[in-house]
């Protein structure tokens, strides 16, 4: 710097150019936040909004989770339900029996510690969190089958817990869903 | 004026010491379970070694590197001796005798509970203890630091606190705040049942403590990084601190808004309801400001060096860089994994896309780039830059610290972009071992491989890192003179109060924190019936 008005000059435009980059910054931010509201609004996916709680230690004995209430079941208004428990180290159902192309909502909680339902090519990803039920909306475009590990560590036994989801035909599955009952892969 | 040499270099050496032990069970952990490795018989070793690398790696090693790059930055920018030096070897030893009570039950498989910890698990309680006194060694650290830059203050009435310093500070008020959220879980929950007080904890609300020290523990992590980028790499290239205002700025942000985001670690809980999660997210967003403009500001820092240099043109001044220099190599690797780690992270914290890579590999491909990578080599770059003033001998071999750099680049790369690749395909975190011969993960085979190999280039760069180190402990004598921070280009004769004291800034972190977390937590701590049997790891 030359001279002492030409140093203050760089000081101004400096400013000016860091400012201009700050505004900017904050654009971006405010855009990302307002989309990230935007989306959650019209429920395109946002996380789980409620919470529920339900006592691991009775789970076996009475409630939603009792084991002849595991399973799919097909509502009256021709959506899905399915309801899933995780205990160390394994799903019950081991593989869980559902339509294609229809609004499925998973309930599961955990047995004893926390596990974590994550179905392989989807983006359905849950905690399960014993003392909580999760609730998770699904729908699947394809029929075939797919991998459900539980994702988070729960003990020794966690790389050997993997569940299977099998999609199946719409009108198959209401075939089986008039015995009544919960379906699950048993018996495919 | 470096005095207290001998404590810095003690914190230096056993922070580069037990990350070579936890890089080498890192290595380790990428090899067994990848198709190269053959499958353990007991799983359980997996565990206990990866229980290990994040106890070392999360809590012990960048605390250590903070604690004593801060000693180094509160004697040479406040030209000061350094009060409270017993004090100071008191901490450091509070966390020699933590890391050891810890490690012994992960070690004898009794504490294999992650360093994330995972109630309703509980490990044995040595191992919580073990972590508690290494935290209340770094808040003797904490302490110190707002000690030394009172006593500075007194002397120099009004005058601006260097930024080294005013840097330094915001960091150790974030950490001593971000670890009342694991404090509070450990204490409060955790320990009475692992004593066998208790036999019940609420697995809901340990989780949102916790995810109350997860996140803006990265950002303590972080800060060395950033005081570096601010105050030593314009200094070591040849240029100046493009602003000082903005490097304030930035780090005030981050003291403000790195702590009331972390429920953005909590979107697929059930426990946390949609508006929280919302907000959270929101904060999060926020919380790239920062680095926004911190980027801007380097880069404009090192154009300055740049031109300073001769060079010219809209681009053509990045080749008049001194690529020779390992600060300025260190910094551009740095900048290329906080680019990609960055632009990761967004996904992380977005409302809507975190649901498709939520604990897969996509995360643990995420925080290895960031702190692993852009984080670590400049840790690295640290220690080059302060070792010939800590020992009085110089750094000879800058060809092996350029192959050092390079390799932990190139390492850290191979590792974790096949990382997050499989992440994307739904693989799983934390698992010691895959089965890659079912059709559904067999895609994958490759990819882990790969992330395997990077494994072990990181591994023979940080055994290199340790080498160039031990060797300059006996290379020929030189006098560094005095260690010096970068100036900037109007270096502020003045500063105001807000941008040269902490109260309101620590004051604004406080508040955010309990409106953010305040509510979720009580509602959850008087939410009756919550409280689940806890699952006692390795009694059986």
């Amino acid at each position: 710097m030359s001279t002492e008005e030409s140093h203050h000059d760089g000081a101004e435009v400096a400013a000016r150019v860091e400012r201009r980059w700050a505004t900017i910054s904050v654009i971006i931010i405010v855009a990302m936040a307002l989309l990230a509201a935007f989306a959650g609004i019209h429920r395109a996916t946002m996380p789980q909004p409620r919470v529920e709680t339900t006592d691991p230690s009775r789970l076996h004995l009475s409630g939603e989770f009792v084991e002849s209430n595991l399973g799919s079941v097909l509502e009256t208004n021709g959506n899905v339900t399915v309801r899933a428990i995780g205990q160390q180290y394994s799903f019950t159902p081991a593989c869980i029996l559902v339509p294609a192309d229809t609004p499925i909502t998973l309930r599961a909680t955990s047995a004893d510690v926390v596990h974590g339902i994550l179905i392989q090519g989807t983006n359905v990803n849950t905690m399960l969190v014993p003392g909580y039920i999760s609730e998770q909306p699904m729908r699947f475009a394809r029929t075939g089958d797919y991998l459900m590990p539980c994702q988070e560590f729960c003990s020794f036994g966690h790389e050997g817990m993997w569940g299977k989801v099998k999609v199946i035909d719409k009108t198959e599955f209401a075939d089986r869903a008039k015995g009544g009952g919960r379906l699950s892969c048993v018996g495919q | 004026m470096l005095v207290n040499r001998k404590l810095i270099l003690a914190h230096f050496w056993l922070a580069f010491a037990v990350f070579g032990i936890a890089l080498t069970l890192g290595a380790w952990q990428m090899f067994i379970r990848s198709p190269i490795g053959t499958w353990l018989s007991n799983p359980e070793l997996y565990y206990r070694s990866l229980t290990a690398h994040g106890t070392v790696m999360g809590y012990v090693f960048p605390t250590l590197v903070a604690m004593g790059f801060g000693y180094a930055i509160s004697e040479s920018a406040l030209e000061q001796r350094l009060v409270g030096v017993r004090w100071a070897w008191a901490g450091f030893w509070l966390i020699v005798a933590g890391s050891i009570m810890a490690v012994i039950p992960i070690a004898l498989g009794r504490a294999s509970v992650l360093y994330t910890f995972y109630p309703p698990l509980i490990g044995n309680v040595f191992y919580y203890l073990g972590v508690v006194l290494v935290v209340v060694g770094s808040w003797i650290w904490v302490a110190l630091m707002s000690i030394n830059l009172r006593v500075w203050r007194k002397a120099h009435p009004g005058a601006p606190v260097p930024l080294a310093m005013f840097a330094n500070v915001a960091g150790s008020y974030l950490w001593a705040w971000t670890a009342v959220g694991a404090a509070l879980e450990l204490l409060l929950q955790i320990i009475p049942v692992a004593a066998g007080l208790k036999t019940t904890i609420d697995a809901g609300l340990a989780r949102v403590f916790f995810s109350w020290t997860l996140h803006a523990i990265v950002y303590f992590w972080l800060m060395p990084t950033y005081i570096a980028y601010y105050t030593i790499v314009p200094r070591a290239i040849g240029g100046r601190v493009y602003s000082d205002t903005m490097a304030r700025i930035s780090f005030i942000l981050f003291l403000v808004v790195a702590m009331p985001i972390g429920m953005h670690h909590t979107f697929a809980d059930p426990q946390v309801g949609a508006g929280f999660k919302f907000i959270h997210s929101a904060f999060t967003a926020l919380v790239t400001l920062p680095t926004l403009l911190t980027v801007f500001t380097i880069c404009a820092s090192v154009e300055i060096a740049a031109r300073l240099r001769g060079g010219r043109g809209l681009f053509g001044w990045i080749r008049a860089l001194p690529w020779d220099n390992p600060m300025m190599l260190a910094l551009a690797f740095s900048f290329v994994m906080l680019g990609f780690g960055g632009a990761g992270g967004l996904i992380n914290m977005s409302y809507q896309l975190d649901a498709s890579i939520h604990n897969t590999q996509w995360i643990t491909g995420h925080f290895h780039l960031i702190f692993g990578g852009a984080i670590v080599i400049m840790y690295f770059a640290i220690a080059y830059d302060l070792w010939p003033h800590l020992t009085g001998r110089e750094l000879i071999d800058l060809r092996l610290i350029r192959t050092q750099l390079w390799l932990w680049f190139v390492g850290m790369m191979i590792t974790t972009f096949p990382w997050h690749w499989v992440g994307i395909l739904g693989m799983p975190r934390r698992m010691a071992y895959f089965d890659f011969g079912d059709p559904g993960i067999a895609p994958q085979a490759l990819s882990v491989t790969l992330s395997a190999i990077g494994g072990f280039i990181l591994l023979a760069s940080g055994i290199l890192f340790l080498v160039i180190l031990a060797r300059g402990m006996r290379a020929p004598q030189t006098d560094a003179g005095p260690y010096r921070f970068a100036l900037a280009v109007h270096q502020p004769a003045t500063v105001p109060v807000a941008l040269n004291t902490h109260a309101l800034w620590v004051g604004l972190m406080i508040a955010l924190t309990l409106t953010n977390y305040g509510y979720p937590i009580l509602t959850l701590a008087l939410n009756e019936g919550t409280s689940v049997p806890a699952v006692y790891v390795g009694a059986q």
